[in-house]
């Protein structure tokens, strides 16, 4: 994500989880797509809430808020899932909402404060503040990463 | 220019020749005289030279350049083939291998290749200073068998006579043509129209008529008379394209006559000779001739990502397929269902075709072992024949990419363990030579791969003695333990029975990565060993990853598969039937007692009560002599399925080897038996 933040602008998607706006590079972003069926994958961690057919491949789903450990809310009909691509992982995540796709200039994006406690903050590359938005830059290589100690 | 289009290609090819390469060399070695072969070697290293100059790989060209040097001066017998000299031209193609690996991995082909290129320099050299000599002691008869492809008759020694007389010089041309030069006819008459410009042609050989029709190899004789130095004949000659060689000699008609006499007095040996040589010409010729049959059964290549796309699509079209079939047996059209038939089979068709597309032989995995076999057995000084059968067994792609590293794993096993040393052999009455086969074959529904060496075997007590030590069994099992269940133990983690460890195998960390391998293809793998005599690797593929028979059983309202391999059969049975042993609730099944797995409890399936059922639907499954009953809530049906990962982020999902696609466009799991059986 570095090597990111050191040019000019960065396009990126606007998601929302519970009240925070979160924001991950297009680059990233596959599609983002309305929930259909999940098939539950069982013995793996709660937040894989299975795997679905995205167009005949077969891809994992993650639900962000219970990854980030927030309070579960029922899916509606607003709630996406958003088909991102780190390194040769391709997974899908549970978003409340998917809302806008932006242009960060990198000079807004500052490092995180350093809040401990909260689970999400090893997941944040950043904060960007915009106008009189904060959005959350996540590092997705981190979210995807420790499935092997969960289990 | 932009190369990348073709660096693919280029990559493709070169290992085709480099492959060519080793497997030519292999039978070279065995027929060192068999100058054909050498020829072939030739053309590949030449075709590859070629290829990278063009790409601009130049270390790549140059090093196949040496090579080729070396592989010239064996073709034209002044190099003589000994195990030394194709020690280094096998390096050599390594080091080729290890450049070519390195382009196709983005790499720029560099590699310090300078020991192997003085090596092939000192060949080239040392040996045509002893072949110079050579050829100073045998001139006189020599030359005459050299050129006497030449013959004249008086009329034309006079023509030759008074020429000179007039001033004017003979000369004997010989012109190289490239090997794949094409419009051979068109080079010929290039050249003799340059010859005809500068003076008369007197003969040729072959006839004028035969080149005109291309019945000849690479080379052509020709004799003019004219005014120009020599020198300026070849040079003129070598400025037509795809010309190689040009040698002129001065003739003189007192050599020509001295000539004559020799060629009368060897006619019989010479005229042999010519014969032989236009036999073997005629070989050459006839061999390209097959090939080009060959190259008439087209093929085209594809990468291997198009077909997997293919095949994705194509199993959309199968699900979308099966839910037309559900609407028009809803509709009750008459023309519809008519329609939807005939699409189903037409599917059914194009599903056979690009299954067999993705199928290759398994010789593209074979054919690298007979040079390791070459390098280990030199390594481990044994003497080792290597056989392979069934090299044109055919596979599916992902298996064949996946079969090459335990395979190797298998056969330097059986060389450095299972066969012995060429002086044990003799002792214990075997052939010096130890032999091991490689066996592949098609049955049933599977493709059987087999590793059989005439060595030692297994000693079953050795292995027992070291499993108890490493803790991998204990005493008492041990006793009850059947051989076959002690051979098996060669392949646990842990576990390495050699004395000394050697670099060849034998970390104990091998065998059972090779086990996993083949268990992760859904294969399996037997050893079977007799000792003193020898042992067999028996390894089971199914013949196809992608598409599988499963059984669907349903679980609360969640579907899973079960491959059929791995089914004995199905039953329905009474709860009352279940019995009690150590808290493992087992069933009596045909005199056989049986572990029940309760497949809800396995995967958490969550129910909405407690069932109490009277009876109890189970799936019986073995994996090897093993088995187990899965319970589960109803049978929905048999099924082709098509085999899909769950993706990299769920690799390694306790239970399940993969998913597929249903009909209703919903994913169902595929349930692996063998880690459900313990």
């Amino acid at each position: 994500m570095t090597e990111k933040t050191t040019m000019d602008d960065i396009k990126v998607i606007v998601f929302q989880l519970v009240d925070k706006e979160y924001v991950i590079p297009v680059s990233q972003v596959q599609s983002i797509e309305k929930m259909m069926h999940i098939t539950r994958v069982p013995k793996t961690p709660s937040f894989v809430k299975g795997v679905i057919n995205l167009r005949g491949v077969v891809t994992p789903i993650i639900d962000l808020r219970e990854r980030f450990e927030l309070q579960a809310n029922p899916l509606d009909d607003r709630s996406r899932m958003i088909m991102i691509k780190v390194e040769d992982m391709e997974v899908g995540l549970i978003v409340d909402a998917a809302n806008d796709v932006l242009d960060i200039p990198s000079s807004a994006i500052e490092p995180q404060p350093d809040v401990v406690g909260s689970i999400e903050s090893e997941f944040i590359a950043g904060v960007a503040k915009l106008d009189r938005r904060l959005l959350v830059l996540l590092q997705l290589d981190k979210v995807l990463n420790p499935l092997q100690q969960v289990m | 220019m932009e190369m990348s289009q073709y660096l693919e290609m280029f990559i493709e090819e070169s290992k085709e020749h480099l492959q060519a390469c080793n497997q030519n060399l292999l039978e070279l070695e065995k027929n060192p005289s068999d100058l054909r072969i050498v020829n072939e070697i030739f053309r590949s290293a030449h075709t590859l030279k070629g290829m990278s100059a063009t790409m601009g790989y130049e270390d790549l060209a140059d090093l196949t350049h040496k090579m080729e040097n070396v592989l010239d001066g064996i073709r034209n017998e002044k190099i003589k083939v000994n195990t030394e000299i194709l020690d280094v031209v096998f390096t050599a193609v390594d080091h080729l291998e290890a450049m070519v690996m390195d382009i196709a991995s983005g790499g720029t082909g560099k590699r310090d290749v300078s020991a192997t290129v003085s090596h092939l320099n000192a060949i080239d050299q040392g040996e045509s200073i002893t072949t110079a000599s050579h050829e100073v002691a045998a001139t006189t008869v020599a030359e005459p068998a050299g050129k006497s492809v030449l013959t004249y008759d008086e009329f034309e020694l006079t023509v030759i006579s008074q020429s000179q007389e007039q001033g004017f010089q003979t000369y004997e041309v010989s012109v190289s043509l490239r090997e794949d030069c094409l419009l051979k006819a068109a080079r010929v008459f290039m050249v003799f129209e340059l010859l005809e410009k500068m003076g008369d042609v007197i003969k040729s050989s072959p006839s004028v008529e035969q080149l005109e029709n291309e019945q000849f190899d690479q080379q052509f004789y020709v004799s003019i008379v004219t005014h120009e130095p020599a020198d300026d004949v070849q040079k003129k000659l070598m400025k037509v394209s795809e010309v190689v060689e040009v040698q002129v000699n001065l003739v003189t008609v007192e050599q020509l006559n001295a000539r004559n006499t020799i060629s009368n007095q060897v006619e019989g040996s010479i005229s042999e000779g010519t014969n032989e040589s236009k036999d073997s010409a005629q070989e050459t010729k006839n061999t390209p001739a097959k090939q080009g049959v060959q190259a008439g059964n087209k093929t085209i290549r594809v990468n291997i990502e198009r077909l997997d796309i293919l095949m994705n699509l194509f199993e959309e079209l199968v699900i979308d397929r099966g839910r037309l079939q559900s609407i028009s047996s809803e509709l009750n059209h008459t023309e519809l269902d008519e329609t939807v038939e005939r699409m189903t089979r037409i599917s059914g068709d194009l599903q056979t075709i690009i299954l067999t597309m993705r199928m290759v032989p398994v010789e593209t995995v074979f054919n690298r072992f007979p040079k390791m076999v070459r390098q280990l057995a030199r390594d481990l000084n044994k003497k080792i024949n290597l056989e392979i059968l069934g090299a044109e067994t055919e596979l599916d792609r992902t298996v064949i990419d996946e079969i090459g590293d335990p395979l190797v794993h298998l056969i330097r096993n059986a060389l450095d363990h299972g066969v012995e040393r060429p002086e044990i052999r003799v002792a214990n009455g075997k052939p010096e030579e130890g032999t091991v086969v490689l066996r592949a074959y098609h049955s049933g529904n599977h493709v059987f791969i087999e590793l059989e060496d005439d060595g030692a075997g297994i000693n079953r007590d050795k292995v027992l003695a070291k499993a108890i030590s490493k803790g991998i069994v204990t005493t008492e099992n041990s006793l009850t333990m059947s051989d076959k269940q002690v051979f098996e133990l060669i392949m646990a983690s842990g576990f390495s029975t050699a004395d000394t460890i050697s670099d060849v195998s034998g970390r104990g960390v091998g065998l059972d990565v090779v086990k996993s391998t083949i268990e992760s293809l859904g294969g399996t793998i037997t050893i079977d060993s007799n000792e003193g005599k020898g042992s067999l690797f028996s390894i089971q593929l199914p013949l196809t990853l992608s598409i599988i028979s499963v059984m669907l059983v349903e679980i609360e309202d969640e579907m899973f598969a079960i491959p059929l391999s791995s089914i004995i059969e199905t039953a329905i049975i009474r709860s009352s039937d279940i019995l009690n042993a150590h808290n493992q609730k087992v069933i009596d099944f045909r005199g056989k007692v049986v572990p029940l797995v309760f497949l809800d409890e396995v995967f958490d399936v969550p129910r909405e009560q407690v069932s109490d059922e009277e009876f109890l639907s189970i799936v019986i499954v073995r994996k090897g002599d093993k088995m187990a009953a899965l319970v589960v809530d109803t049978f929905v049906g048999q099924q082709e399925i098509v085999l899909k990962s769950l993706g990299n982020y769920l690799n390694n999902v306790f239970a399940l080897s993969g998913a597929t696609i249903l009909g209703n466009g919903k994913v169902a799991l595929i349930v692996d038996c063998n880690s459900l059986i313990k």
